[in-house]
């Protein structure tokens, strides 16, 4: 027994070498909302899509269905790799809304929505990117899942690629949608 | 261009804060700037977001500067922009369970390594005295060694 004692100063090393092989996997910019099981801030981003009064606020979310709110930008190269996938979604009943963050120059959102297709039952424009910091966004594109009640459940950055939605956001959507 | 070179070199550490972002009383810029620099800026990750020139720390700047106008105290500002991008904003973080092995997670492996290291040489010197010869193994050696002499 206590001959394996001069083993543990290599299992501890070997459990570090694990530890920061692992943390080479993960992007560092995926950090979870602040918001994590929490009632989505108040914010309010008027409308901007012709014929559209809505706009989009914390109010549209916890409506008795989990929703998607993915925050996008004409601008934005992987918004153009997500957007396929959001426009199925769409077809496919999912609740996605959309919050056009920092657009730099005015219609160019709507201009981007009326080219590519609009996935967005409600949609809201953040110009000056304050709505996206009440909520903690730091760039697009970012996707967050809301539950029913309109908490934030998960924080998804970077483009939803029809692997993310397959392997992270469907099933967490599909026990959302089970849950009360 | 000589004289450019020595007066760049001159400069200080240049911050990222433009003129027409700061406020007008000195004494609030001050606070402003001396939070700016505890405070993370979430798109390029290892500088504060008075160092960033990234869109998102110029926004996060005048944030905070509109919470000071508004006579926020310091922990105010700070817990304003804490509430909404996460604890991890702050470059000095702060004493909590979850930061526990964060804050003292070295002197721990210095304590641990110190204990193994005292039992190593604690265990050394025993060894040491365990080389000499019990009683019972003298009298084994001298008789082995008088039985020698007589063949």
């Amino acid at each position: 027994m206590k001959r394996l004692l001069f083993l543990l100063p290599v299992v501890g090393f070997v459990a570090l070498l694990v530890v920061f092989f692992v943390g080479l996997g993960r992007d560092p910019r995926a950090l979870p909302s602040a918001f994590l099981d929490k009632p989505l801030p108040a914010f309010a981003a008027a409308p901007f899509r012709p014929g559209d009064p809505n706009g989009l606020s914390n109010a549209d979310f916890g409506k008795g269905e989990p929703a998607l709110l993915n925050v996008f930008a004409s601008w934005c190269g992987p918004c153009r790799v997500e957007h396929p996938v959001l426009m199925r979604l769409r077809s496919e009943g999912v609740v996605v809304h959309g919050l056009d963050w920092k657009e730099r120059s005015p219609g160019a959102g709507a201009r981007w929505l009326a080219q590519n297709g609009d996935p967005y039952i409600r949609a809201g424009d953040d110009t000056s990117g304050r709505a996206g910091i009440e909520i903690g966004v730091a760039g697009v594109p970012e996707t967050f899942v809301i539950d029913k009640q309109g908490r934030v459940r998960y924080r998804h950055v970077g483009a939803v690629t029809p692997d993310v939605w397959e392997k992270k956001l469907a099933p967490l959507m599909e026990q959302l949608r089970k849950e009360s | 261009m000589v004289l450019a070179a020595a007066l760049a070199l001159l400069a200080g550490p240049a911050v990222a804060v433009k003129p027409d972002e700061q406020l007008a009383d000195p004494a609030l810029e001050a606070r402003a700037l001396r939070l700016g620099k505890e405070l993370r800026c979430v798109v390029c990750q290892n500088q504060s977001i008075d160092d960033s020139d990234a869109e998102l720390a110029r926004d996060l700047r005048l944030i905070l500067r509109e919470r000071i106008a508004a006579g926020d105290s310091d922990s105010q500002a700070i817990d304003f922009i804490v509430a909404r991008y996460g604890s991890f904003v702050q470059l000095r973080p702060p004493l909590r369970v979850d930061t526990f092995l964060l804050w003292f997670g070295p002197v721990l492996v210095l304590v641990l390594g110190g204990i193994g290291a005292a039992l190593y040489v604690r265990g050394r010197s025993r060894a040491a005295v365990a080389g000499a010869l019990s009683a019972d193994e003298e009298a084994e050696v001298a008789r082995m060694l008088d039985g020698d002499k007589v063949s």
